[in-house]
């Protein structure tokens, strides 16, 4: 890798041996991948995906605080992961005991931590750090240093940013030094797809589903997408975002994904079209059947199948403001179709602190409330992820929170009507 | 016995029973659980992999393709690295992923007295033939000996 003068002088210790130590990182994760050069980091803002003060993760706290004393704070600020806690979400005596004491201990003195090395705002947590209520939406072409494999794959996908998958540590290097190492998603070349997916479904296909079965298949290729825009339409609304958000997410987590086009919806892929594709790509097949393998083949890992489910998450990614409103107005049909006057299972929405303040003053969030569903803003992964909640039997619609946790994977037609009783039976 | 040759990304040499995983290694979802509460031999977590599901990792050759999921993927290995859980190599029949890569390259640079040889590009071939419990033995030059 050929660096500057200036990077060259950082690495051999002009601005001391942590900020050297930092661009040795970069420079070694660099020439993992035949990096050509290191670039400028871009964007306005930087995102993180270490938002929780776990316990397990002393090592990272003990680097974060080495880059502190040394006065290795990034230009940037950064918006970081959800919360792991919020008093409101339903756990038990022993559990908030646990959680508190235990797990995440060190919760209060890394937010410390967070606020030290740049945090935007108190309410900078969430994983959908660039819906527009947050604030952290990078432009077109804007080179990242993020982690969060759903935040980045958004971002390179539907905002046409550029962004490897940095793992957690690696992303406040990046925004440390100010460069990434050149490689990957952030070339022309490495943007071109290797899969074709050809979307031939009779009807619009589970957001979380069709990610799921993509990751899983194409794992860190990028796949270029044909008849989704069928579905979706050609122009990037709230409604085909949040469905993307969502998509992503689950291409990220069940696979590797890190960038996907599709066919006249997104940005790259409305520019360059079939230009994008590689030649000799592979090609992926989803129809009606290949969904129901997929779902039917997820493994039920609770120790009693046929449990009743005791807490249900919807919002993993977090919701944004479109979907809070939807799913309002679908739980309130479904408890008005079947007559109960509250949701039958606990039901925990989430979605980031900007995006709830502004709900909050829509009319939307007291006929929520009235529906006995809670707002959170948690991190439901993080919630989930110890003994006490993975024994509990938990249905969500996120495919992300299926792969990382105990919880069971159900559509949100299958969710709705499991907490409802409404609607349609699925 | 067959021998093997893929690309130094961190060096070192070790002997160590095979333990294969021929999809993608989510990285959070193998360790967590096992770092989190104590598991010093590393059980595996991650429900979605058969071949790993509730085997133990520590001191095993870890025989993969990929990293896959999280991008807390590098910090988690990095932990398990400080923590001293880390497998005993990891060996990647394709290109290293950015993760597992981070993991690595962090280990090197910030941690003292850590040994976690990585090789990648062994190609499929490898991946074929490694069986569980099968003896490898990793060369400072990339070289992996299956037997």
């Amino acid at each position: 890798m050929i660096l500057t003068k200036e990077q060259q002088a950082i690495l051999d210790g002009s601005e001391g041996e942590v900020k050297a130590k930092v661009m040795k990182t970069l420079v070694m994760y660099g020439d993992t991948f035949e990096a050509d050069k290191l670039v400028p980091v871009t964007s306005k803002y930087n995102h993180l995906v270490t938002s929780f003060g776990l316990k397990m993760m002393t090592p990272v706290f003990e680097l974060m605080q080495k880059l502190i004393d040394a006065g290795a704070i990034s230009e940037q600020q950064f918006s970081v992961d959800p919360r792991p806690l919020d008093p409101k979400v339903p756990a038990n005596f022993l559990q908030k005991f646990i959680f508190k004491n235990f797990m995440y201990s060190t919760q209060e003195s890394y937010e410390q931590q967070l606020k030290q090395l740049g945090l935007m705002d108190e309410n900078a947590f969430t994983c959908a750090c660039y819906l527009d209520e947050v604030g952290n939406k990078p432009g077109k072409g804007d080179v990242l240093s993020w982690a969060e494999s759903s935040a980045v794959v958004y971002a390179n996908s539907v905002l046409g940013a550029r962004c490897n998958r940095n793992s957690g540590i690696m992303d406040i290097m990046g925004s440390i030094a100010g460069y990434v190492p050149h490689f990957g998603l952030l070339t022309d070349e490495g943007r071109r797809a290797s899969w074709i997916v050809k979307v031939n479904t009779t009807k619009k296909p589970e957001a979380q589903l069709l990610g799921s079965a993509i990751g899983m298949k194409v794992m860190e290729d990028v796949p270029f997408i044909e008849g989704l825009d069928a579905w979706l339409g050609e122009e990037l609304t709230d409604e085909a975002c949040a469905y993307l958000k969502d998509f992503g997410a689950a291409t990220a987590s069940n696979g590797a994904v890190g960038l996907y086009h599709i066919e006249n919806l997104t940005p790259e892929a409305k520019e360059q079209g079939r230009a994008l594709i590689k030649e000799n790509a592979k090609v992926y097949v989803i129809d009606d059947a290949e969904l129901e393998r997929v779902q039917a083949n997820y493994p039920v890992i609770w120790k009693n199948p046929d449990a009743a489910p005791k807490l249900c998450f919807v919002g993993c990614p977090h919701l944004s403001m479109k979907q809070l409103i939807d799913w309002t107005e679908k739980v309130e049909k479904g408890l008005e179709a079947s007559g109960n006057k509250k949701v039958l299972i606990p039901t925990v929405f989430t979605t980031p602190p900007a995006v709830k303040a502004e709900f909050e003053k829509t009319e939307y969030a007291a006929r929520l409330e009235k529906t006995g569903v809670i707002l959170s803003s948690i991190c439901p992964l993080m919630y989930m992820n110890n003994p006490l909640c993975a024994k509990m039997p938990v249905i969500t619609c996120s495919n992300k929170l299926r792969t990382y946790t105990t919880s069971r994977y159900y559509t949100e037609e299958e969710i709705l009507y499991k907490i409802t009783e409404g609607g349609k039976k699925a | 016995m067959k021998e093997f040759k893929g690309r130094v990304v961190a060096p070192g040499t070790v002997t160590a029973p095979a333990l294969v995983s021929h999809g993608g290694l989510n990285t959070l979802a193998s360790f967590q659980k096992a770092l989190q509460f104590g598991d010093k031999k590393a059980t595996c977590g991650d429900q979605n992999n058969p071949d790993l599901y509730g085997k133990e990792m520590v001191g095993k050759a870890l025989c993969l393709p990929m990293t896959i999921g999280s991008t807390t993927g590098g910090l988690v290995l990095y932990c398990a690295c400080a923590m001293k859980r880390q497998p005993a190599c990891l060996l990647f029949s394709e290109h290293i992923d950015s993760l597992a890569a981070a993991g690595s390259v962090l280990a090197s640079v910030w941690l003292d007295e850590v040994s976690m040889p990585v090789i990648d590009c062994l190609g499929k071939d490898f991946l074929d033939y490694v069986k569980d419990g099968m003896s490898i033995t990793v060369k400072d030059d990339g070289t992996v000996v299956v037997e």
